[in-house]
């Protein structure tokens, strides 16, 4: 979680993109600042004195990043599966995009069989409908009986009757 | 009133049936996620508040503080049976502990953990309800400038004085600052960073970014490494009872840890991790087996888990007396108060008495009953580390995004949840720590509007902010914890303080 720094002497790339990445929410911050009014009233700095100085601060700390990235590795990072990222970025696409479609336990489901299958649990036929079922569960005891505003779908029509 | 009177009126509001249950509800779950490596009780609570909406606010509160509790319990078992801290507390418990373990005492290890969180739990709890009546007077005199530079001070314990880099810490730091931006400012009304999208007017949920953060960002980067890592878990070998001798050398270490974690807990000087790292430097110093340290040496685990418990009660001093939060599970504890129409601070002292007092009543209770679910139930805990990842974090996945879920079913909140996942896993990645982004979005639109009251009041004078001793003490002390750590870093002393960083809750 913590990597050392300071052990290659090369650039480093990443802290580059970091820095462009920081100075990017930085400059749309003082851009979103640059349209807001400045009503100071009695204290002299509104709404948009804020935004301005935390924009301000990220562009410098942009700046600092990018010169750390010329003297050496920000952080020594091990190798990444990008396998699994996919998979969890993957399920959490499907849930939000299917989500109103088919409603909460089949949408639910379907991330959890993708988490499990980015953990080496690959077999579907099992961690969907196991998901699923879950889910379905769940969904039970907080839209029913804790009253939390799940959107149902077909499956929850069925069984819980709208 | 005094004190203690007003504890005995707490103590009929926590011994209420329901109240109770909520307690009971707490410290289980607080242990459960303790126990679970990569979850933590700050995700928990983050999960859990929209659950309580409809809920009591007394009961739900006490449910948090027993999460919080609970959590500091749990992690101990964890880090002594699996050598990976169930929460980031529990560092150093795993160094000694996971060796006494491997030595066939376990049993003892995780006893002298679970009475040194009570002991230390107990007396810190005691400290709490004495202090908090005389901060509350204190900060009667307290206006905008001084809160001001309370919270300044925490923005800067929390990003900058413990940690591998001063500049990682405030770049943290700055990403909250920024994500609390978005929305409608408090005190005008205008609207900022929301690029007419009504959903971004609301602001970002701390649900999402808590859970978003901790929870995905976890889940994602465990997976990202791969199969490695899989760590054997260390059986039980006969009873959890301590020996004679066992008791002798844990009992000055639970004193000194809860001596060392309260102060630490209750100034805004970082949270229970600081405070159980710097317990175990001192048992270390002052043991009279110095050889034993680094092959379990009890007191390695009976020092740091009195302290983790004892910082854990001394954060909800500036919580509960000055709303100010210092942990990230401070931070969200605090956002729940609020969802209650609840601002905790001086006035909460008066106007909501039995609240309050029902709270801190109901923790000593909460710490009895982890001691009996710790002990002879620690057995039961330890099913739980026999999950299997994939099962594990893909229940985890589901709970989180069922709370956003919950609160805002909208396709923007879940795409903000996950994006800020995603964020969350290269912070971790690259070694950005993650509680001063918590603490930044809670904290920083509370600091803005000290801020802007502070300088309406003086109608626009700047050294209003230092012009009463206090104030100006306490930004001294802010740029001192900002600068001092950053020149003993460029002196190569940073090492000491990567080891002390604040990581999670």
């Amino acid at each position: 979680m913590t990597g050392k720094t300071g052990s290659g002497r090369r650039p480093d790339g990443a802290a580059f993109i970091i820095a462009a990445l920081l100075a990017v929410f930085g400059a749309v911050l003082l851009w979103d600042a640059a349209r807001i009014p400045e009503t100071g009233g009695y204290a002299g700095i509104g709404p948009a004195a804020m935004p301005r100085l935390v924009g301000l601060v990220l562009i410098v700390l942009a700046g600092l990043t990018a010169l750390g990235g010329f003297r050496g590795r920000l952080a020594d990072v091990p190798r990444q599966n990008p396998v699994a990222l996919l998979w969890i970025g993957g399920g959490l696409a499907a849930q939000i995009a299917l989500l109103q479609v088919v409603g909460f336990s089949v949408a639910t489901g379907l991330l959890f069989a993708a988490t499990a299958a980015a953990f080496g649990k690959r077999n579907l036929a099992l961690t969907l409908p196991l998901g699923i079922a879950l889910a379905f569960f769940i969904y039970g005891i907080f839209d029913r009986l804790l009253q939390l505003n799940l959107p149902g779908g077909v499956l929850e029509t069925l069984i819980w009757g709208g | 009133m005094s004190t203690f009177e007003f504890l005995l009126q707490g103590l009929s509001t926590a011994m209420q049936p329901m109240i109770l249950m909520y307690a009971l509800i707490g410290v289980t779950l607080g242990t459960a996620v303790g126990v679970l490596p990569g979850i933590g009780p700050a995700l928990t609570v983050a999960l859990l508040l929209p659950v309580t909406y409809g809920l009591d606010p007394a009961g739900s509160l006490i449910m948090f503080a027993g999460i919080y509790y609970g959590g500091m319990y749990g992690g101990s078992t964890t880090s002594i049976l699996l050598n990976t801290p169930g929460e980031s507390a529990s560092i150093v418990t795993a160094l000694e502990g996971n060796r006494m373990a491997r030595a066939g005492r376990g049993g003892p290890a995780l006893a002298t953990a679970a009475i040194g969180s009570f002991v230390a739990g107990l007396l810190a709890t005691l400290a709490l309800a004495f202090l908090a009546p005389q901060i509350v007077k204190l900060a009667l005199v307290f206006g905008p400038r001084e809160y001001f530079a309370l919270m300044l001070l925490a923005f800067v314990t929390v990003s900058a004085a413990f940690g591998e880099s001063t500049l990682k810490g405030i770049t943290s730091l700055f990403i909250g600052l920024g994500l609390a931006v978005v929305g409608i400012d408090g005190l005008t009304g205008q609207a900022r960073m929301s690029f007419g999208v009504p959903q971004l007017l609301d602001g970002v949920e701390v649900t999402t970014l808590a859970v978003a953060m901790f929870a995905l960002g976890e889940a994602l980067f465990v997976s990202a490494q791969g199969g490695a890592g899989d760590d054997k878990v260390q059986d039980i070998r006969g009873s959890v009872r301590m020996t004679k001798a066992d008791w002798k050398r844990s009992w000055p270490a639970w004193l000194r840890g809860s001596a060392i974690g309260f102060p630490i807990g209750a100034m805004p000087a970082g949270g229970a991790d600081i405070a159980s790292f710097l317990s175990y430097g001192t048992e270390k110093r002052m043991s009279k087996y110095p050889e034993e340290f680094g092959h379990g040496a009890i007191e390695g685990v009976a020092g740091p888990e009195a302290a983790n418990n004892a910082a854990a009660a001394g954060t909800l001093v500036p919580l509960l007396t000055l709303g100010l939060p210092t942990t990230a599970t401070a931070a969200i504890m605090l956002a729940g108060f609020q969802q209650f129409g609840l601002q905790p601070g001086p006035l909460l002292f008066a106007t909501a008495p039995e609240l309050v007092w029902g709270l801190i009543a109901s923790l000593l209770i909460a710490n009895v009953m982890l001691l009996v679910l710790n002990l002879p139930l620690i057995r039961f805990w330890v099913l739980l580390l026999r999950i299997p990842r994939p099962w594990l974090y893909a229940g985890i996945l589901m709970f989180a995004t069922l709370g956003t879920i919950g609160v805002n079913p909208s396709s923007v909140e879940l795409t903000m949840l996950a994006l800020f996942g995603f964020l969350g896993y290269g912070m971790r990645l690259y070694g950005y720590p993650i509680a001063p982004v918590v603490v930044g979005m809670i904290l920083g639109p509370m600091a803005e509007a000290q801020l802007r009251r502070a300088l309406a009041i003086a109608q626009g004078d700047w050294t209003t902010l230092v012009s009463t001793p206090l104030s100006a003490i306490l930004i001294g002390i802010a740029a001192l914890a900002l600068i001092v750590p950053m020149i003993l870093r460029l002196r190569g002393r940073g090492a000491v303080l990567a080891q002390i960083a604040g990581d999670e809750d």
